[in-house]
């Protein structure tokens, strides 16, 4: 086995989280001369919601759209020879592979090797983790008191560089850090390693700059008047240009709207970041503290100042459980005194409720416009319109439909003109999170020829 | 003079932390920034919202403020019963502080 040895290399960003757009990611997949493509698409819980559809049906478990992004994407990923990688797998890579490799079969493509990386899924050795402390609570992992439904460690690189050095076209995982996805291929291309951990810095930089895709070219960003974004409409979806030496920058497509500028980046780079001297990724420790960006030409920003510790021993793993359920009920009330009928259908429902059998936790009264998102007293005028929103949590999907359906009853039992009435009832996985030694997982990988 | 005048922000969530960048439009501004919009300020700005300790965190090279805020989020994506599970509406708010 030969590799042509690159001096640099070009990798997209197809999606920011799990049900984002596909289009720009096609678009740059036709015109981006792109060497690499990701796809993140696995958000804190979504692990836990694909384990629940895998346990009906085991061969679920994967992202919902992956058939129908690969059965758009896959003709260009083999015509312009991109690779692609993904964390779609969700709960169940394996299957996910089935599937990408049943679609490539339907669109007669032949040549690809597609690989599954597994290991993240740690569910089956949980009851060894119950006395690590949960991070967000500092008790025990045994004092969750809802069932656990699945625990994912967020792996690191290695994995993917193994798959790529084992000439995969298409990578599908579990649980991955979302950087890492995009340090791979650079891990990979440039034989960068733990000797050369400011490199490591450096990619995860960039992993972290496109791991929200249109978030750095202008999506998310827009606020009319003072943050102008030509044609939000067709924003565009990002690539990094990078060398071996780790000099790189942020760029998107000619004729694609959005805009890359230093203001996108230093969001983007800033974004769920707490520390920035501290970001801690299975890969290492990246110092973010001292990132320059730098305006090279319209749309294309240059950033340096990235560097890195040695990462830590442990995993970071969501653990995802079942925390009860989530009962909603909306209804609106407008014209002429609607806040004050609004007011009065609030206290309404708040004596109803009251009088359940049962207990609801975490209850909230709602105004939509007026205080729904930060309280900040009720306004001296008028508004126009308002919208109650009633929400709590209860221990049964037959309560949290108790609790929607006095909010949806409202009509016939509470103010003079409500209308509009939705209702909502979940059930409500919530993640806790746990450090799990690194020795103790093994990674492994699934191979399918095609 | 409001900071929405001469900043701009972003809000991410990690369980129950919410971060909130602010990041001047003019470096020059950034000293101003630096001294009125303390982490003690912030706080004080989200009153009961955030229940734990808000930190700050500098990049000036890049005019920006990083605020770490704990126990703001109702519990986090995964379990609060709020409309903006997230709170990724909170950093639009700060931009309303006068300066």
């Amino acid at each position: 086995m030969s590799k042509q040895i690159k001096s640099s290399i070009k990798i997209g960003s197809g999606a920011g989280y799990s049900g984002d757009r596909l289009d720009p990611a096609l678009e740059l997949m036709k015109r981006g001369d792109l060497d690499y493509i990701c796809f993140e698409g696995l958000a804190e819980r979504t692990i836990a919601l694909a384990q629940k559809s895998k346990m009906a049906d085991p061969s679920k478990g994967y992202n919902e759209l992956l058939t129908y992004r690969m059965e758009q994407l896959l003709p260009l990923a083999h015509k312009n020879k991109i690779k692609v990688i993904t964390n779609m797998g969700a709960a169940n890579p394996s299957a996910a592979k089935m599937a990408v490799a049943g679609q490539a079969e339907k669109l007669r493509l032949k040549g690809l090797k597609i690989a599954a990386v597994l290991g993240d899924d740690i569910y089956g050795n949980i009851k060894t983790y119950m006395d690590l402390p949960i991070l967000e609570t500092g008790r025990p992992l045994a004092s969750l008191k809802g069932k656990i439904l699945s625990a994912n460690a967020y792996l690191g690189y290695g994995g993917i560089v193994e798959a790529l050095v084992n000439e995969a076209d298409i990578i599908i995982t579990g649980r991955v850090a979302d950087p890492s996805i995009f340090l791979a291929p650079m891990v990979f291309e440039f034989g960068w390693n733990m000797n050369q951990i400011e490199k490591l810095g450096i990619g995860t930089l960039v992993g972290h700059l496109l791991e929200c895709a249109g978030q750095v070219t202008g999506g998310y960003f827009a606020d009319p008047g003072k943050k102008e974004v030509p044609e939000l409409w067709n924003l565009g979806f990002p690539y990094v240009q990078i060398d071996r030496s780790g000099q790189g920058y942020v760029s998107k497509l000619d004729g694609t709207g959005g805009l890359v500028t230093r203001a996108t980046c230093t969001e983007q780079l800033l974004y769920e970041i707490h520390d920035p001297r501290h970001y801690i990724t299975p890969d290492c420790v990246a110092d973010f503290s001292n990132v320059e960006f730098n305006e090279i030409e319209k749309d294309k920003v240059s950033f340096t100042g990235a560097t890195a510790k040695q990462p830590t021993d442990t995993y970071k793993v969501s653990v995802g459980y079942r925390n009860g359920y989530l009962g909603e009920g909306q209804m609106s009330y407008g014209g002429t005194n609607g806040l004050q009928r609004a007011l009065l259908a609030k206290e309404v429902v708040q004596k109803r409720l009251a009088r359940l059998p049962f207990p609801i936790e975490e209850l909230r009264f709602d105004l939509i416009g007026i205080n729904a998102l930060l309280d900040q007293g009720l306004p001296s005028g008028s508004p126009i319109e308002v919208r109650l929103r009633v929400a709590g949590k209860t221990g049964t999907a037959q309560q949290a439909q108790r609790l929607a359906n006095e909010v949806e009853t409202l009509y016939t039992n509470g103010p003079a003109g409500g209308g509009g009435a939705s209702k909502n009832v979940e059930e409500i996985i919530s993640i806790a999170s746990i450090l799990v030694p690194k020795k103790d997982i093994d990674i492994s990988i699934e191979y399918l020829n095609i | 003079m409001k900071l929405w005048d001469i900043a701009h922000a972003r809000t991410g969530d990690k369980g129950n932390i919410s971060n909130i960048s602010l990041i001047v439009h003019d470096l020059r501004d950034f000293a101003l920034i630096e001294e009125k919009v303390t982490a003690e300020a912030v706080k004080n700005w989200y009153q009961d919202l955030v229940k734990g300790q808000v930190i700050r965190y500098e990049l000036p090279q890049l005019g920006a403020l990083n605020f770490v805020m704990y126990d703001a989020l109702g519990g986090g994506v995964t379990s609060s019963t709020a409309l903006d599970k997230h709170g990724k509406t909170l950093g639009a708010y700060l931009l309303e502080m006068p300066l």
